[in-house]
């Protein structure tokens, strides 16, 4: 099915090495592999397996020991750091485990704060609609409860209607209910907007959400699944 | 913490330093006048007179209080300089045949006194040959009593009577035109015919003695001598300029050490409470471990004194540096056998003790809050910062504001403690540069009123004494003289009620066009045609408003005793004096039409010519140059007044530096998470920068306007305190001042702001977003 997709992603060889004072730590020891356009991807692995430092490469917030990661042809190793910020501004959205709102701006604003600078954004009004936000469009983080602050990060990273939305442990700060009300709200958005989605986790549960699910382990792709059907968000539990 | 503890040691080190630079150089300038007046008896009472016989020495002597007393003869000599055309006055200070004299001992720096059986050598003050270069052996042609003699000179000597030589009623000291000679009492006084008499007493004080008593029986013997007064050590010119000094640098170590500990104190406040709020986590586990409030006050009240005490050593160092350099900037005017530079230890200690104590006062809340929080509550993370919706938001401005501008305009909103006394610090720096623009000014200014405002003439002719109206009419034939107009100057003393005060009265011509009195808007004030004018601080004095009634007692001719109305009040800068119509003047002194001397408008063609005339001219006493006095006023500012404002704006960038990087790497810390956040969502490091930087940039230029309101306010009291009967500082600061002042602080900010910047294009995106706040 996916070879009739466009492959967003190529991954190839891709190693990440560490100086830890003067130890070395290999993050990464020859990854490949994709991401395809509208897919939801869940990376799982446990802590250490590599798979936050290859989300950050993957979203241009990193570098490379050695290898090669291309998004849409374009060979983000060798990316200077303008395009790299360029790539960030326009391309990519990321949510992140501890949300990183603005906490001088209201939820509507800390939207606002990308579709300021996008090319092609949705209203920041229509982005937290998409999340279920409406009623709190002119909360601060202050105010807002844990879930609802990871849901203005992602009506922030969807806003700019990017391609490709990179999570890093979105449910990771959040309990299991307030989690599945996130993880709900990405599914939505890769349903309507088929957005292609990577979700890193280490939460197994997760998994069952995904088109295909890629097991990390000592920073090599242990193994990667298809899901045959795929679970909705709501079913999940842990 | 390096940049931050660089920039708070910078601010420490300008006050600690300003502070000594102060006062040990009021001290060891205290220290090194007592010891020369001490070691070379310098007197308590001086008094000049006309003339009287040698015989009433002894009857001067039994004074009750007078403890040594000396006659002198003394005279002013106009001095002909080979290869100096302009006119030189010299004063000539008799010494005793049998050697140095008892009072007002000479320190002789090179050379030897003069021979008593030789009547043509002189001993000179050491500015006055150092000025010409002369050297022991050379000579000197002098006018003396209309008699031409040369002079040799046979020592270069120093005075406490002259340790500043200055003529009177020059704004600052001409080393070039005036000197100071010693003669032996028996040449000057044939010389002056002036043999068996004397016109000149000097005389010491037993240290329970009256001094008022002692004025008041010198002055009813010495009356009827043509005595003009006795004055006190404390109206000795020298003494009381050296003083004058003195009090200026006494109110400038009051008030910028101050400002500096106080900023000082409040970038600490900021650092420590970052930094407590960083390491809250580590309070608790200390607390957690049994270590109690006290001990861990006492950690943080170390790492105070230890951020400080860089500061404080530097400053001590710099301080005595300073000091010693102004030591040596002052013994260019001020002469003295030598500087000798003390600093107390209690200065030391107060410098030391006042940092530590202002430091910690100023950290006080932040150790507090450190030391009684409950390690629990200590250990879970600070709750998030609450925003609010700005008030400039709620005018309807908020619609057009980006994002960037939202996050900077809540951000200065949401501490407005902190936001103004950054704002306040870093006016204080600009007020720092705007005051010392301000000597430069005022003396601008100061140097207008009275020389192109006040006095047309370019010349001034001082007769010996009051001579003839005629005699101007004789002037106004010389060639190369265009106008002339005469004065007259009448020494008196002014009474009202219980206050009195010795001064002249100038006297000037009805409808005269060379030397106007002007009020507070520089407009000419016409002389009436009776009555008295007084000087505005004159009236200050005295206590007197326009109307009042003044008793006027001639200190010269008949001794008359009058009463004058006030007619108005004449803003002067200078000096303290009365000014009256010539004629109603000469009325008042029961002369005729006499004159003292002339103002004169002159070809400058004929300018060395007129020179060699007055010379020459027995009458004129002496000459001045009104673009000469401008020229060395000048002169002698630039020697002084780059320096201080050297080191004014050392200090202004120390505090503009320190308080804007600080609040800079404050902001950065406290943000770095935000920014790193924006950075990740396609923000690119201009963007960002501005939002940091836009902060920084809107608190110093809100700060530029409050700095000029404080620096004027600074002036302001820097005039009032400095005002004195000798003259008054106009409060006058010019717009480049504000403008230069402005600009050193938008620079010291940019310089901070620039490293601050670098800091933040290195920004680690990943590291940031690992962790929780």
């Amino acid at each position: 099915m996916n070879h009739l997709k466009e492959n967003f992603f190529q991954v190839r060889d891709l190693t990440k090495v560490y100086k830890m004072g003067e130890v070395e730590v290999h993050a990464l020891r020859g990854v490949n592999m994709e991401l395809f356009a509208g897919e939801l991807v869940v990376l799982l692995g446990p802590s250490g397996s590599g798979k936050s430092t290859l989300l950050n490469i993957m979203g241009g917030l990193d570098t490379a020991t050695s290898g090669f990661v291309s998004y849409r042809g374009k060979d983000l190793t060798q990316a200077t750091e303008k395009e790299l910020t360029e790539y960030r501004r326009f391309h990519v959205g990321f949510v992140f485990q501890f949300y990183n709102l603005i906490s001088s701006l209201t939820a509507r604003e800390n939207v606002a704060v990308v579709t300021e600078i996008a090319e092609n954004p949705m209203s920041p009004e229509k982005a937290l609609e998409l999340v279920g936000l409406t009623e709190r469009t002119n909360h601060f983080p202050a105010q807002l409860s844990g879930g609802e602050q990871q849901r203005v990060a992602i009506a922030r990273a969807i806003s700019k209607n990017p391609a490709v939305l990179l999570c890093d442990e979105p449910t990771g700060a959040l309990d299991s209910k307030t989690g599945i009300l996130v993880l709900q709200a990405l599914e939505r958005i890769n349903h309507e907007l088929g957005t292609a989605t990577a979700i890193i986790t280490h939460n197994v549960d997760i998994a069952g959400m995904a088109d295909r699910v890629i097991h990390l382990s000592n920073g090599k792709i242990a193994d990667v699944t298809e899901n045959k059907v795929k679970k909705s968000a709501s079913k999940l539990q842990w | 913490m390096k940049g931050q503890v660089f920039a708070i040691s910078m601010v420490v080190m300008s006050g600690v330093a300003t502070f000594i630079l102060f006062i040990s150089t009021m001290h060891s300038l205290d220290f090194t006048r007592s010891k020369f007046y001490r070691e070379y008896n310098f007197a308590d009472v001086f008094v000049n007179l006309k003339r009287a016989p040698e015989s009433l020495k002894d009857k001067l002597k039994n004074i009750n209080g007078v403890r040594q007393l000396e006659t002198r003869v003394s005279a002013y000599a106009k001095l002909d300089i080979q290869g100096y055309a302009e006119n030189v006055t010299g004063k000539i200070v008799s010494i005793p045949d049998d050697g140095n004299p008892l009072l007002n001992r000479l320190y002789i720096r090179q050379g030897r006194l003069p021979d008593p059986f030789k009547d043509n050598e002189v001993v000179i003050n050491e500015t006055f040959a150092q000025a010409h270069g002369f050297k022991l052996g050379d000579q000197l042609a002098a006018v003396i009593n209309g008699k031409w003699k040369k002079l040799t000179i046979t020592g270069i000597a120093l005075s406490p009577e002259f340790v500043l030589v200055m003529k009177v009623g020059a704004m600052t000291p001409d080393f070039k035109r005036f000197g100071i000679l010693w003669m032996s009492r028996k040449a000057i006084s044939k010389a002056c015919d002036m043999d068996g008499a004397f016109n000149d007493v000097v005389l010491s004080l037993y240290p329970k003695a009256r001094e008022s008593d002692v004025i008041r029986d010198l002055d009813a013997i010495l009356g009827s001598y043509g005595g003009y007064g006795a004055y006190s050590r404390k109206d000795q010119m020298s003494h009381r300029l050296l003083s004058e000094e003195m009090k200026q640098l006494r109110t400038s170590s009051r008030i910028y050490p101050v400002i500096f500990i106080c900023v000082a104190a409040f970038l600490l406040n900021i650092v420590m409470s970052r930094i407590i709020n960083t390491q809250r986590e580590q309070i608790a586990i200390l607390k957690a471990f049994g270590y109690n409030d006290f001990a861990v006050g006492a950690h943080y009240a170390k790492m105070v004194v230890l951020i400080i005490s860089a500061g404080v050593a530097t400053g001590i160092a710099a301080g005595i540096w300073l000091g010693n350099m102004m030591g040596n900037i002052y013994m260019e005017f001020y002469r003295f056998p030598a500087f000798i530079y003390t600093l107390h230890p209690e200065v030391l200690m107060i410098a030391v003790s006042v940092s530590v104590v202002s430091a910690l006062a100023g950290t006080m809340h932040s150790l507090w809050k450190a030391a009684k929080q409950p390690p629990a509550e200590a250990m879970r993370p600070e709750a998030p910062a609450r925003y609010r919706v700005t008030l400039i938001e709620k005018t309807g401005v908020g619609r057009w504001l980006t994002q960037p501008a939202r996050i900077i305009a809540r951000n200065i909103e949401r501490k407005p403690i902190r936001t103004f006394l950054s704002i306040v610090g870093i006016a204080v720096s600009c007020a720092t540069m705007v005051s010392s623009g301000f000597f430069k000014d005022s003396i601008d200014f100061m140097v207008k009123a009275q020389y192109v405002f006040s006095q047309k003439e370019d010349l001034t002719v001082s007769f010996i004494e009051p001579t003839s109206y005629r005699t101007l009419y004789e002037l106004k034939q010389t060639p190369g003289i265009h106008d002339a107009e005469g004065f007259r100057t009448v020494p008196v003393k002014l009474k009202f009620g219980h206050r009195s005060y010795k001064t002249v009265i100038n006297g000037t011509e009805t409808e005269g066009r060379l030397h106007l009195l002007l009020d507070t808007n520089l407009h000419s004030i016409p002389l009436p045609e009776s009555g008295i004018l007084l000087t505005d601080h004159l009236g200050k004095i005295l206590g007197v408003k326009v109307g009042d009634v003044l008793t006027v007692e001639t200190l010269e001719g008949a001794k008359a005793i009058r009463q004058v109305t006030v007619v108005g009040m004449a803003k002067q800068y200078l000096g303290a004096m009365g000014y009256m119509n010539l004629n109603a003047l000469n009325r008042l002194m029961k002369e005729g039409d006499a004159i003292s001397g002339a103002y004169l408008v002159t070809d400058a063609l004929y300018r060395e010519k007129l020179f060699r005339t007055f010379v020459e001219m027995p009458r004129v006493a002496d000459v001045y140059i009104r673009q000469n006095e401008i020229n060395n006023i000048y002169e002698v500012m630039a020697k002084s007044m780059l320096y201080f404002t050297f080191i004014a704006m050392l200090m202004a960038c120390s505090i503009a530096f320190g308080v804007v990087y600080n609040s800079a790497r404050i902001s950065l810390s406290e943000r770095s998470r935000e920014l790193s956040s924006l950075r990740v969502l396609g923000y690119t490091r201009g963007e960002i920068a501005y939002i940091l930087l836009g902060e920084l940039a809107i608190i110093t230029l809100a700060a530029i306007p409050l700095g000029f309101f404080i620096g004027y306010w600074l002036c302001a009291y820097v005039a009032y305190a400095l005002a004195s009967d000798l003259f008054r500082v106009p409060l006058v600061i010019e717009l480049k001042t504000y403008a230069v002042a402005a600009s050193v602080v938008i620079f010291s900010a940019m310089v901070s702001g620039l490293i601050v910047r670098r800091k933040l294009d290195h920004l680690d995106l990943v590291e940031v977003l690992k962790t929780k706040e």
